[in-house]
């Protein structure tokens, strides 16, 4: 029951974000909502009892790309931002119901077969919460299951960005001197 | 050691078994009353630690401080508590007024957010996750969009450069401050903030006894890097009002300014009472093998170990604040990258030789 109305809050909460994100048209506005989506998605995590991941999306996603986001936003000249907001068009319409239906069709698919919503109110489902050493050992394993492959590529691809990053300033640099 | 779990179950069977509550109520009560006193808490610590900076820097600067309203000045805050209750708050023309609304929150939000991970005593744990630590670090970073889009949102040049200053000094602060919590992960063996302070009891066990060198070299990389998180000391100039007048909140008043000024104090709080829990033990007393002074120091309540710890290293970061002049910009971010982060990270790898080698003072 407890766990029904939280679900309740945050599902409001969350649509009600995202609405709103997609529909103002100042880009701080729709920045800070999607802040607020993802904040609701973190509180989802901890209502199915997943720490970790609640803890990594909201230091991953509201304190690091948010931010990201809004340094961007803070770099990109005040006239490129000018006329950017869409209108509504007719022919589109069309096509954007279509995917919004077949997106809906596949969540509504993935919810019912794996049934989430009786499992979040059935007050009998075990505490199954996993705990910081499985995890870590999990990311950190050779075996079966085990993590330390993608891990350590994942760090490679970060290497490679941030080197990419340096390259992309260093030729501007030497623009600039030229 | 008094436990103060005794307590909260007495009042968990007390809503049970005598009221004949059920889960759900018994829980709704509990958050309530849990909820009510950590707000109380936090506006309480506010008003102590506001009066406590007037009269440490009026000492430091050779004044006396506030004198004039209640005996020795005590009244003084209430005083301008009332007065900031009392104001008009009003809006900027052509700002966002949204974002200028709910700035203040996201702030207060994160400050409080993190205010009640801070265990007061054996058993008074509010937030007691598994992942404890590292959702500490978490929910700080929300006060770093707050700043940010509180200056945004202010339509003031001043207010703008500030938040940029003080985003890219909380970014780049929050990298030591996680590294140094990380490597006392690596000697405690756990992220729960509770399993911490447990693992500090006992004669010696204070983390910076226990990990020596790189326990002490962590604390010390901690404080300073703490003080430039909440954005005080030598590292203030985000508000710097020689320069920015008052820098993010220029354009609040009222309790929207109340709001930063909460923060701020409590953010103090906060990193001190981190830096207790992680690294002076929290509410573990100090044990030193003897039996007499043990059982001695363990008559005295987890709280107050907690809170005098605490205040002992506030009192530490006051000092610093108003003796050190204000660095600039570059010299904030060289003191980050160049030298703080790779000594954090030496840090880690010393705590991980001595953890792997066994060359703690731990008693397993």
């Amino acid at each position: 029951m407890a766990k029904l109305i939280v679900f309740a809050i945050l599902a409001v909460v969350i649509l009600a974000s995202a609405v709103f994100c997609v529909s103002t048209k100042r880009i701080m506005r729709a920045a800070t909502a999607l802040l607020f989506v993802l904040f609701g998605v973190a509180g989802l995590y901890f209502l199915l009892d997943y720490t970790f991941l609640g803890t990594a999306q909201i230091s991953i996603y509201a304190g690091g790309i948010t931010v990201m986001y809004i340094f961007a936003i803070q770099l990109v000249s005040k006239r490129t931002l000018q006329g950017l907001s869409e209108r509504w068009m007719g022919k589109r319409t069309l096509l954007a119901a279509l995917i919004a239906l077949v997106g809906a069709a596949t969540v509504l698919g993935v919810f019912c077969k794996n049934k989430i919503l009786s499992e979040l109110v059935s007050t009998n489902t075990p505490n199954t919460e996993v705990t910081m050493e499985v995890i870590g050992k999990n990311l950190m394993s050779a075996d079966k299951y085990g993590y330390v492959l993608p891990f350590e590529f994942i760090s490679v691809f970060l290497l490679a960005c941030i080197i990419g990053g340096l390259v992309i300033l260093n030729i501007r640099k030497n623009e600039e001197v030229k | 050691m008094f436990d103060f779990s005794i307590v909260t179950r007495w009042f968990d069977e007390l809503l049970r078994g005598t009221l004949g509550l059920g889960d759900f109520g018994a829980i709704l009560i509990e958050c309530v009353i849990v909820g009510l006193a950590i707000i109380i808490g936090y506006a309480v610590l506010a008003i102590i630690l506001i009066f406590m900076e007037r009269k440490v820097c009026a000492y430091f600067q050779c004044r006396i401080g506030p004198v004039r309203v209640g005996w020795w000045g005590t009244l003084q805050v209430f005083a301008d508590v009332l007065k900031m209750l009392i104001k008009e708050i009003f809006v900027v023309d052509k700002a966002d007024k949204l974002l200028y609304y709910l700035a203040p929150f996201l702030v207060i939000t994160a400050s409080i957010g993190t205010f009640s991970f801070l265990p007061w005593n054996k058993g008074a744990a509010v937030l007691d996750f598994n992942v404890g630590i590292f959702l500490v670090t978490a929910i700080s970073s929300i006060g770093v969009l707050g700043v940010f889009i509180a200056g945004w949102a202010s339509n003031n040049k001043y207010s703008v450069l500030s938040a940029m200053r003080a985003a890219v000094q909380m970014i780049s602060y929050e990298l030591s401050l996680g590294i140094c919590l990380i490597s006392a992960v690596i000697l405690t063996n756990t992220m729960q903030i509770s399993g911490i302070v447990e693992a500090q009891t006992g004669p010696w066990q204070w983390l910076i006894f226990q990990g020596h060198i790189p326990a002490t070299l962590g604390f010390l990389v901690f404080c300073i890097a703490g003080n430039a998180e909440a954005n005080r000391g030598p590292f203030d100039l985000a508000e710097a009002e020689s320069e920015l007048t008052a820098g993010y909140h220029t354009e609040y008043s009222g309790m929207g300014f109340g709001f930063y000024y909460l923060a701020e104090y409590l953010n103090l709080f906060v990193i001190s009472g981190l830096a207790t829990t992680i690294f002076l033990g929290g509410w573990a007393p100090i044990n030193i093998g003897i039996e007499g002074f043990d059982a001695l120091m363990n008559y005295i309540p987890g709280i107050v170990w907690f809170l005098g710890k605490t205040f002992v290293v506030v009192f530490l970061l006051m000092w610093i604040r108003w003796t050190f002049p204000r660095l600039r910009v570059d010299q904030i971010l060289k003191l980050e990258w160049k030298y703080l982060m790779p000594l954090s990270l030496v840090i880690l790898v010393l705590m991980t030789v001595c953890v792997a080698f066994g060359w703690t003072f731990t008693i397993a």
